[in-house]
């Protein structure tokens, strides 16, 4: 909690009952620290960050980790609880119209013009990648600063500043199976019964049943990210006929949980999170994340900023920002697998080797280790799913969140019911 | 929240008692001390309640809950029941009922069988409450982790599992040990049975060594103690304990999640989706279904045993 303004507010009033100014307060004040209260998934929080942007800005940064919709949930009801927020794209549908966010100043983002193709075009590398979805460059740009409508085309006002991105597919155990796996309705496959997974975030798990559904070639959706309600009764049916069938051996909701079934054997094929499977291997488990015809259903959060931020706080989380872009954090996400906003300068901070086995795709020269010092991959291995192009240019679907999200939701409440 | 109508009962008595004394200074003072109670309870049991059931009745959307009347929320909780397929609330509360009575098969007799030991076994009263303190040693750490600690020893590759293999019990691992009913009901009477044998203790603490006598005495067996004697002076307890167990299951929703492996529906787990998506309107109108449900089961059992009385 920052007690400062409660304490000066409490010495002017002091100061104006005793009529007479305060000497030096305002340079008192000024000699604070400023504390930045940053609100977001767990998975992005790094002590290494924090410590390093001390080091470097002299800011402090406290961390409040909480689950992917607690972010949206805190950001609804209690925008004042937080100075920073690091939320995903998908989630803007629901915490723009709440008005408690304020868009970017474009011009104050000095790397603006370098962040990705992904989020300002939709494109990779010239070639224009898959938007179903809440695609990130459908919410980017704002039409102004305290606008709750999202612009079409480009705009001064950025809706979120974005900090790590990915491109999800399944995660499986080559040591357990024995046939390849390059479909994603291998996840529905009766030969995997009672060892298969999927996560138990309703708008996160149905995009991944969609996955499957299309894979089959029942269907066909118009927006596997928007569906229509018969669309999500076909989905729906589709997921409860195989936990009928005995398909699931249990469902997971956070990153730990992903990774002990995984590593513990309970499942061999499931929908993961890169960095999950990351960890998975670290444990000297064979885990491979499978990358599929079909593509990847692909996801991105980034830095906002609430309405309520105001003079020092506000200037302390542009400083904060800038530093985030500037390379030494890109480098250091990029390492444990994600991607970074802005490419270049994250390029610059990793050793030639590291970027050609985590961006270009390539077999390690050297052996590869993540940010803390642990080995990850040795030499001579390449990264499951190629280069960044190869990955992010074959994404199929954006984590979304639909018009009939209500209606959903009830729906998956009847999944796991049945 | 149920579990405060006991002592909301046992300060309405307070509060009775005293007033049946004619002289009002008196009863003004009754009232001055039952107040403090008493708003407590307004303000974190009326309060909420209140509101709650207000909430259930507004409607919503993605990011906003708009101050308008709709029953249309307790619609979409009783969707389908009509048809001839079960519909989602019902299968949850089925789902939940079961859970409360397997807990309750198990525990009140576990519970019974413990409590009478210390009771009546134990001839010390130091390591008479020793032992009870000892029962409550699991307490001293976090329900999930004595939870999360049954994982390793089910799993497919687990302890249980491996230690059947060795031993050639079994040719392919039991799945069934974890992520399963099974799993769920072990974590239930775990994390539970305390709330059964500290009420049922309480009541076979007070009951008069010499009634045991005194029908020893007139011929009559150790069943027949058990039965006509013993049963009858501890239902207090275990009307208590009863009731602990049963909101304890009913509103659990992690125990389910964590070792039913998220697969198995429970009332909890659906109120609490609904929170996460921001659907605060559905979750309260669950949460007053819920509440009903909880307060019908209770009024149930007050039925059998006249609570009041018995205290």
């Amino acid at each position: 909690m920052d007690l400062s303004p409660s304490r000066r507010t409490l010495l002017k009033g002091a100061a104006a009952l005793a009529a007479t100014p305060v000497t030096g307060f305002p340079a008192v004040h000024a000699a604070e620290p400023v504390t930045l209260r940053y609100l977001g998934t767990a998975v992005n929080q790094s002590a290494d960050i924090a410590r390093k942007v001390k080091e470097d800005l002299g800011l402090t940064i406290e961390y409040i980790p909480v689950v992917t919709d607690e972010v949206t949930k805190r950001a609804v009801t209690q925008p004042n609880s937080f100075d920073l927020i690091d939320t995903e794209y998908f989630s803007l549908k629901k915490i723009l119209p709440s008005g408690n966010l304020q868009g970017m100043d474009a011009k104050r983002i000095k790397l603006a013009d370098k962040i990705s193709s992904v989020f300002t075009k939709g494109e990779v590398a010239g070639k224009r990648i898959g938007d179903q979805g809440t695609a990130p460059k459908k919410v980017f740009y704002l039409e102004g600063q305290d606008s709750k409508k999202f612009a079409g085309e480009q705009t001064e006002w950025i809706s979120l500043i974005p900090t790590v991105y990915n491109a999800d597919t399944l995660g499986i155990r080559p040591d357990l199976i024995k046939v390849p796996v390059t479909s994603w309705k291998e996840l529905l496959n009766p030969a995997f019964k009672g060892k298969a997974s999927i996560l138990n975030i309703p708008s996160i798990g149905i995009m991944d049943a969609a996955m499957v559904v299309e894979a089959t070639g029942d269907y066909t959706y118009g927006d596997k990210g928007n569906m229509t309600k018969p669309e999500i009764d076909r989905t729906i049916k589709v997921l409860i006929e195989a936990k009928r069938a005995g398909q699931f051996r249990a469902f997971w909701q956070d990153f730990n949980e992903s990774v002990n079934l995984m590593a513990s054997g309970e499942t061999v094929i499931q929908s993961m999170w890169s960095p999950a499977v990351t960890k998975v291997r670290a444990q000297g488990v064979p885990c491979t994340y499978q990358p599929l015809k079909e593509g990847y259903r692909a996801w991105a959060s980034g830095f906002g900023i609430p309405k309520t931020l105001s003079g020092r706080k506000l200037d302390a989380a542009y400083d904060f920002i800038n530093w985030f872009l500037s390379g030494w954090a890109g480098a250091y996400l990029n390492r444990q697998g994600y991607y970074s906003a802005v490419l270049e300068t994250a390029q610059a901070n990793m050793q030639p080797y590291e970027w050609a086995f985590w961006m270009e795709g390539k077999p390690a020269e050297k052996d590869i280790l993540g940010p803390d010092g642990t080995l990850i991959e040795t030499a001579g291995a390449t990264r499951d799913g190629g280069s960044f192009d190869a990955r992010m240019g074959a994404v199929a679907c954006w984590n979304a969140v639909m018009d009939e999200n209500t209606y959903m939701v009830r729906k998956w409440n009847e999944f796991i019911a049945a | 929240m149920t579990d405060l109508a006991l002592p909301a009962a046992a300060a309405a008595e307070r509060t009775a008692a005293p007033a049946d004394a004619a002289r009002p200074r008196g009863r003004a003072l009754a009232y001055l001390q039952a107040a403090p109670l008493a708003l407590v309870f307004l303000v974190f049991l009326v309060v909420p309640l209140v509101l709650t059931g207000i909430v259930s009745l507004w409607e919503y959307n993605e990011y906003e809950i708009i101050p308008a009347l709709t029953l249309q929320n307790y619609a979409d909780v009783f969707d389908g029941c009509l048809s001839a397929d079960l519909c989602t609330t019902l299968r949850t509360y089925m789902s939940t009922v079961k859970f409360v009575v397997l807990t309750l098969a198990i525990t009140l007799p576990l519970g019974f069988a413990i409590a009478y030991f210390l009771a009546f076994h134990i001839r010390s009263g130091t390591v008479r409450m020793g032992l009870f303190l000892l029962c409550t040693i699991p307490f001293w750490t976090s329900n999930v982790i004595r939870m999360i600690s049954w994982i390793p020893l089910l799993g497919r590759n687990g302890l249980v599992n491996d230690t059947l293999r060795t031993l050639g019990l079994i040719r392919a691992p039991i799945d069934g040990l974890l992520y399963s009913d099974f799993a769920v009901v072990l974590a239930f009477v775990h994390l539970d049975t305390v709330f059964m044998i500290v009420p049922i203790f309480n009541s076979l603490a007070r009951i008069d060594r010499r009634l045991i006598e005194a029908a020893r005495d007139g011929g009559a067996s150790g069943a027949q103690i058990l039965w006509n004697v013993v049963l009858p002076l501890a239902k207090p307890g275990i009307a208590i304990g009863t009731i602990f167990v049963t909101t304890l299951v009913m509103g659990d929703f992690v125990t389910v999640g964590v070792m039913g492996g998220q697969q198995i529906a429970s009332v909890g787990k659906v109120i609490q989706v609904q929170m996460s998506y921001l659907q605060f309107p559905a979750a309260a109108a669950n949460a007053v279904v819920l509440l009903a449900a909880v307060l019908l089961m209770i009024l149930g059992l007050t039925r059998m045993i006249d609570l009041r009385r018995e205290l």
